[in-house]
């Protein structure tokens, strides 16, 4: 994988503009070119109005209508909206015009964070926020240039007003001015972006831009991919991780009506079909014979012991200060806890699915993915193709949450895998490839098990002198395009994530913080928020727990520890979601209240949840939240997304486990991996702190705090300490 | 046999056990309804027979052939239903994907109880799964959909 990656130029250098050819044409197209070295920008007439080229950004047609081409996928995070509020707060379009569609795969729409073309790691905005703009801003320049040249006036006489450019009574339309701005002479330096008090559209509440496609069913999702003549697969695929396929019987399939071909692939046997349903009959009547191979062994509930014992040794270290063991060893009564999590499947509502369609060379692939660059690198690797043969068409993403960015594109790799051997048996129908929930569930690349042994000693006042944490799970960024510039001396950082970096270690004059990575048979996976999962549960515990020790008030003693390390924007949400609840505030009888603060992915999240028990189940009634993700773009996306992340983390809270035995999954579908529904949706109100730092991420920050919040509020309600996930009261 | 499908009479050829929802997507063509379980455990494939919402995963075709089936695109012609103006007026989605079967769902809702209370909501509503989360808004969205509808009538 990485030495593919080696051929995907990167970007080093500066954005440079160059004057782009033209050629009698109505429509105005900002784009970038990548050479080698550097991106420099286009301004280019659209040779046919209807297809800008494949390295356009924006598109602004005769007929008025503004298109954002995105480098990124909209999942739900609400990017669709977002990066177009970006380019139109510069570009001074009327909104009512603006169109967004996702990018075809190529390097120009690499990350300028990660240097390939992928969403993840919540750093689209971040990642976006001048090129975005820029664009805007430069086709804006054009757009005025053309005007003043029309109207006979210097560029700095005109102004631009919802889509119009104005000149004294002189006026005219982007639409109008379309053609003349792809004409005009690139500026030779940078264009000047607003000033912040200027932004007219940035910060301001804006609707989302997918919803009318998302309520009438219109919305192409991958799954509804339908080109024509398209045939459906599904794969009978490994019952145990590693297993290899001895031999199969596919005579029966072959007979059943609508089956049309049976093809063997390296993940297992693909059954081709009419349709859904004959592809699914068709799969259920293959006999199938496998060796397991030493994955049959596999146990997650022994692994989590091992996890356990692993624990009580030395790991490598991640983060020291001072002497933290000596402290620890010379102290009375040290405080000592140790927190667990299982694995968990992302469970998108969308299974996945792929959609290939493959000729003598040229391969188009419609899909939901986050992760462009990889999939064609793959695909391309399977077909013996250069990159630019294979095409990725980014339908929208029914729900993400990492899955979708796999290191090895497991379900693009399978299913051009699918279509490959298909072609070669003579079917050269495009295919469809469908997962089931059940596939979907068992198809690893889950959240990785984890396990923290955390100790601290106190001084006479509570707060710690001493803190240690020895955290063990498998390691994701092994394995990825990322690992090998990102693990250093044996740390992967993502699984310190939050413990590392933590201000609560700043304010302790002596930490040691050691990791274990041991490997497994089970694929391992970012899943939204990704080391903060854990170490915001073990870390917001464990200093619930110290604070309890210390007697002190969990926010009281939180604030003690915060103010100590500087951290303002801890403190910041701290306290205003502290007050947005009414932290001090008595609450109804049988009902407690719990909290919790964790910064990741660049922004800061705190929440306050009040629990009781309902037929001796946690109940989570309401959850007080507030996030400083820097300069707000679209504060409604930011309430929306701080509702659904904390709804994700309580599924994983309250009921979240993939468990192995015999090296099965032992979870299949929506039954026995229960989502969260509406009847247990607590209240959430979410304060925006406008900090007006840079922008940070909002996709992921939301879920981090509330499995601890609850943890913590459960403690104060029942006196139980719950340090394995999902919760079990006594 | 044959399909009733927003109004339109579709003659199709399908195996008997082959459920609704594969015959709506995968025959007739109309995706806007959804897989995401395939045995009536998330709600995504949630579709009116008659006026009542049931879910088309586990709906054989041929045990409703003959009857008034409505899907996502045939609740309304320009997307103007009250639980459509509602949905968009309180930026409910996020991915979408969940989005026919909870609109399906919300307005088969509202149909049978014009005034729903929050009670209401979680029974009919807690079969189907959002894991975006936007159930809050979903709710809220219903109760604003029953104003729209109250002020239409």
């Amino acid at each position: 994988m990485n030495a593919r990656l080696d051929d995907i130029p990167l970007d080093p250098g500066r954005r440079r503009f160059l004057r782009g050819s033209a050629a009698g044409s109505a429509s105005l197209i900002i784009a970038f070119s990548v050479p080698l070295v550097g991106r420099r920008a286009l301004a280019a007439a659209a040779p046919d109005a209807a297809l800008p080229p494949p390295n356009a950004f924006l598109h602004i047609a005769p007929d008025d209508s503004v298109t954002v081409v995105l480098a990124h996928s909209e999942m739900g995070q609400g990017i669709w909206t977002s990066l177009p509020m970006l380019l139109a707060e510069e570009l001074e379009c009327d909104w009512s015009k603006v169109r967004a569609e996702h990018a075809p795969a190529a390097p120009v729409y690499a990350s300028p964070m990660f240097h390939i073309q992928m969403t993840g790691g919540s750093t689209t905005t971040m990642s976006e926020f001048d090129r975005y703009r820029e664009v805007g801003a430069l086709a804006r320049t054009q757009l005025v240039a053309a005007a003043a040249t029309r109207f006979g006036v210097a560029p700095a006489a005109c102004r631009v007003e919802r889509g119009v450019v104005i000149a004294g009574d002189r006026r005219a339309r982007f639409g109008e001015l379309a053609a003349a701005a792809a004409q005009m002479p690139l500026p030779s330096a940078a264009v000047a972006l607003k000033p912040r008090r200027d932004w007219t559209l940035i910060g301001k509440p804006t609707p989302r831009l997918d919803t009318p496609a998302k309520i009438t069913g219109r919305a192409a999702f991958g799954l509804d991919a339908r080109p024509a003549g398209v045939r459906v697969a599904l794969v009978a695929r490994a019952p145990v991780f590693g297993a290899k396929l001895r031999h199969y019987d596919a005579s029966a399939a072959r007979k059943l009506p609508g089956v049309d071909a049976v093809v063997e692939v390296p993940t297992g046997v693909a059954v081709i079909g009419a349709h859904f349903w004959a592809a699914r009959t068709g799969r259920d009547a293959l006999k199938l014979d496998w060796d397991l191979g030493a994955g049959a062994h596999f146990d997650s509930a022994a692994e989590l012991a091992q996890y356990r014992a692993l624990a009580r040794t030395p790991g490598s270290t991640a983060a020291m200060r001072g002497e933290a063991a000596r402290a620890l060893a010379a102290a009375k009564s040290p405080i000592e806890a140790e927190y667990s999590v299982p694995y968990l499947a992302h469970a998108t509502m969308e299974p996945l699915n792929c959609t290939v369609e493959l000729g003598a060379d040229h391969c188009r692939v419609t899909t939901g993915t986050q992760f462009q660059t990889v999939d064609q690198a793959s695909a391309a690797h399977i077909l013996g193709f250069k990159p630019e043969q294979v095409e990725i068409v980014t339908a929208f993403l029914g729900g993400g949450f990492g899955r979708r960015a796999n290191p090895v594109s497991d379900f693009v790799s399978e299913a051009v895998q699918v279509a490959k051997a298909a072609r070669a048996a003579g079917h050269t129908a495009p295919v469809k490839v469908v997962w089931t929930r059940e596939d979907d569930m068992h198809g690893g690349w889950y959240r990785p098990q984890f396990v923290h042994r955390m100790r601290a000693a106190l001084d006479s006042d509570g707060l710690p002198t001493a803190f240690a944490d020895r955290i063990v799970g498998q390691s994701i960024m092994a394995g990825t395009p990322f690992g090998a510039g990102m693990i250093k001396n044996g740390i992967d950082p993502v699984s310190v994530e939050g413990v590392v970096g933590s201000p609560y270690l700043e304010a302790t004059p002596a930490y040691a913080v050691e990791l274990h990575s041991p490997t497994a048979p089970v694929p391992v996976l970012w899943w939204r928020s990704v080391g903060n999962t854990h170490t915001a549960f073990a870390m917001e515990s464990f200093i619930d727990e110290l604070a309890h020790a210390a007697r002190r008030d969990p926010l009281e003693y939180r604030r003690t520890l915060l103010d100590k390390a500087g951290a303002k924007r801890h403190l910041a949400v701290l306290e205003r979601a502290a007050e947005l609840f009414g932290w001090a505030k008595p609450l109804p009888a049988g009902h407690a209240r719990g909290l919790a603060v964790h910064a990741s992915f660049g922004s800061y999240v705190a929440q306050v949840a009040e629990v009781s028990l309902v037929d001796g189940k946690p109940r989570v009634h309401r959850v007080a939240c507030a996030v400083d993700c820097g300069i707000a773009i679209n504060p409604e996306t930011i309430r929306a997304q701080m509702e659904g992340a904390i709804a994700f983390g309580l599924t994983a809270a309250l009921y979240g486990a993939i468990t192995l035995k015999d090296g099965r999954v032992q979870q299949d579908n929506f039954d026995t991996y229960p989502p969260l529904r509406m009847d247990a949706m607590p209240r959430i109100e979410v304060a925006i702190i406008d900090s007006g730092e840079k922008p940070g991420g909002i996709g992921e920050p939301g879920t981090p705090p509330i499995a601890p919040a609850v943890a913590n509020a459960l403690f104060a309600l029942t006196g139980q300490r719950l340090r394995d996930l999902p919760f079990k009261l006594a | 046999m044959q399909l009733i499908v927003n109004g339109q009479t579709h003659e199709v050829e399908a195996p008997a056990a082959m459920p609704l929802l594969w015959v709506l997507r995968d025959i007739i063509g109309l995706t806007g309804t959804k897989f995401g379980c395939g045995k009536a455990l998330c709600g995504a494939c949630t579709v009116h027979l008659e006026g009542e919402a049931i879910r088309s995963c586990i709906t054989p075709a041929s045990a409703v052939a003959g009857k008034r089936i409505t899907t996502i695109e045939g609740l309304t012609a320009a997307g103007d239903h009250p639980v459509q103006r509602a949905w968009t007026e309180l930026d409910v989605v996020q991915c979408g994907y969940c989005q026919s079967g909870q609109i399906m769902s919300a307005a088969a809702l509202l149909k049978r109880t014009p005034r729903p209370s929050d009670a209401d909501i979680d029974t009919a509503m807690s079969g189907n799964v959002c894991r975006c989360g936007t159930y809050q808004r979903i709710r809220a969205a219903i109760h604003r959909a029953a104003d729209l509808a109250e002020v239409k009538s």
